[in-house]
């Protein structure tokens, strides 16, 4: 094993630059998702069909396929049609980081407005009832008493899914993008070393899991801290 | 394209065997009394679920040819190809071990204490009790949590085909660029998975009824 060559300047830099592309698309898709899981989450429990059935419908196919899928779906499948090609979106679907960012949107929209689902189903039918008795309409309900909850007890499972999305940031590579498994890949090529580049990228995937496992346990201690065992 | 998610299926079911079995023994091994075997599980679940699945699959792939040919090397055997449908299955099977030795840790523990003693206290060997007792209590215990497994499990094999195997994710993109029409390829092979992961959910449902029979439910 033979990492110093991995040391040198221009290689660090490369390493450097695919973990920023790394770091650009887990925020932006995560961000994104969660903006839009949110209503689409309020939806999935709706009482009225027509607007929990699409819901349902788009989580259970983006749920059953593989995100690789997706992406090749967006990045490779939509040129196929002349009225993308000649719509004014092209610019922006013609670029890999576009559509790899929109691709773990679309995919983290589908895992995260189930979580919330499950959380919103699970809010206390009392505090409900109590909401309807000060005579709350639905969105100050949703707002006051239920978003807030809701959004608190997902705070776990949000954070595997956002480890989740970490990992998927490494299929783009696969579309021509620079992140860190594609930086780790072009110096398996460079140098034929088929381990250490990919050890070295393992290992900064892992501090990232790490520092992300840390960062949700204190957002559990800060905002859940009513449900902790007391010391 | 049915070629294609045969292979997608056999590839995902080999990785299941080995998954299983790691699975079962890493968990085994996090409950264990020797503090070497507890740490190495540990280590082996914390590590292999902190690094995405595709880097350990291009990992594997490039870097396994060479230590197996090494070792083969070194005892004096031939040489061995390690194909992609081997380093495919092999790395699948090796990550989700790490995923199912902690759903298997959970059921374990699920089991009650007072099984054990139980069995003990019948005059079975420790062996027989783990197989007869413990094993079929906590593979009730085990199964929502290998529904899930599975099904990211299959999903994964998607990427097998980054690694060259013709899956039904590699043929779709072939024909798909070969025709010029990737989003209808592409979209038949959406379909294939969809229809995997459904027939595995409703089986699932089925096997989960069948191994919970006795189980009271509380109303709610």
């Amino acid at each position: 094993m033979d990492f110093s060559v991995l040391f040198e300047p221009a290689n660090l830099q490369l390493y450097a630059e695919g973990l920023f592309t790394t770091l650009w698309l887990l925020l932006a898709a995560v961000s994104a998702g969660l903006l839009l899981s949110i209503p689409a989450a309020v939806w999935r429990v709706s009482r009225q069909r027509w607007l929990a059935w699409p819901v349902a419908a788009y989580t259970y196919v983006v749920r059953g396929t593989p995100m690789l899928l997706q992406l090749y779906l967006i990045y490779y499948g939509l040129a196929q049609f002349d009225v993308v090609r000649d719509s004014a979106a092209w610019g922006a679907l013609s670029s890999a980081g576009f559509c790899a960012a929109l691709a773990l949107t679309l995919n983290t929209v589908a895992y995260t407005t189930e979580m919330l689902a499950g959380a919103l189903r699970a809010t206390a039918p009392g505090e409900i009832e109590a909401a309807h008795s000060v005579g709350m309409s639905r969105m100050q309900m949703l707002r006051r008493i239920v978003l807030p909850s809701a959004l608190r007890r997902s705070l776990p499972a949000y954070g595997n899914e956002v480890i989740m999305m970490l990992h998927a940031t490494s299929l783009a590579s696969t579309v021509t993008l620079l992140d860190l498994t594609a930086a780790a890949d072009r110096l398996y090529a460079n140098y034929y070393l088929p381990f250490e580049p990919f050890i070295a990228a393992a290992l900064v995937y892992i501090a990232l899991t790490f520092g992300l496992t840390r960062l949700f346990k204190a957002a559990e201690r800060r905002w859940l801290a009513h449900l902790q065992a007391r010391g | 394209m049915l070629a294609g998610a045969w292979l997608s299926l056999q590839v995902a079911l080999a990785a299941l065997a080995i998954a299983m079995a790691l699975g079962v023994v890493g968990a085994m091994a996090r409950l264990a009394p020797q503090p070497a075997l507890r740490a190495s599980a540990e280590a082996y679940a914390t590590l292999v679920r902190g690094v995405p699945e595709l880097v350990l699959m291009l990992l594997v792939f490039y870097g396994g040819q060479g230590l197996v040919g090494g070792a083969l090397e070194a005892l004096g055997l031939p040489p061995v190809e390690i194909d992609q449908f081997m380093a495919g299955v092999f790395t699948l099977g090796f990550i989700y071990g790490a995923y199912l030795s902690e759903t298997f840790r959970g059921a374990l523990l699920g089991v009650p204490p007072g099984q054990w003693e139980a069995g003990l206290a019948y005059g079975m060997g420790r062996g027989r009790v783990f197989w007869r007792l413990i094993l079929p209590q906590a593979a009730r215990l085990a199964l929502p949590g290998l529904t899930n497994n599975w099904l990211v499990l299959l999903k994964a094999t998607a990427l097998v085909s980054v690694i060259g195997l013709q899956d039904m994710m590699y043929l779709a993109k072939q024909a798909g660029s070969a025709t010029r029409e990737p989003f209808t390829y592409l979209l038949w092979a959406g379909a294939g998975y969809l229809a995997l992961t459904s027939a595995s959910l409703l089986a699932l449902r089925l096997l989960s009824r069948r191994v919970s029979v006795g189980v009271r439910h509380g109303e709610i």
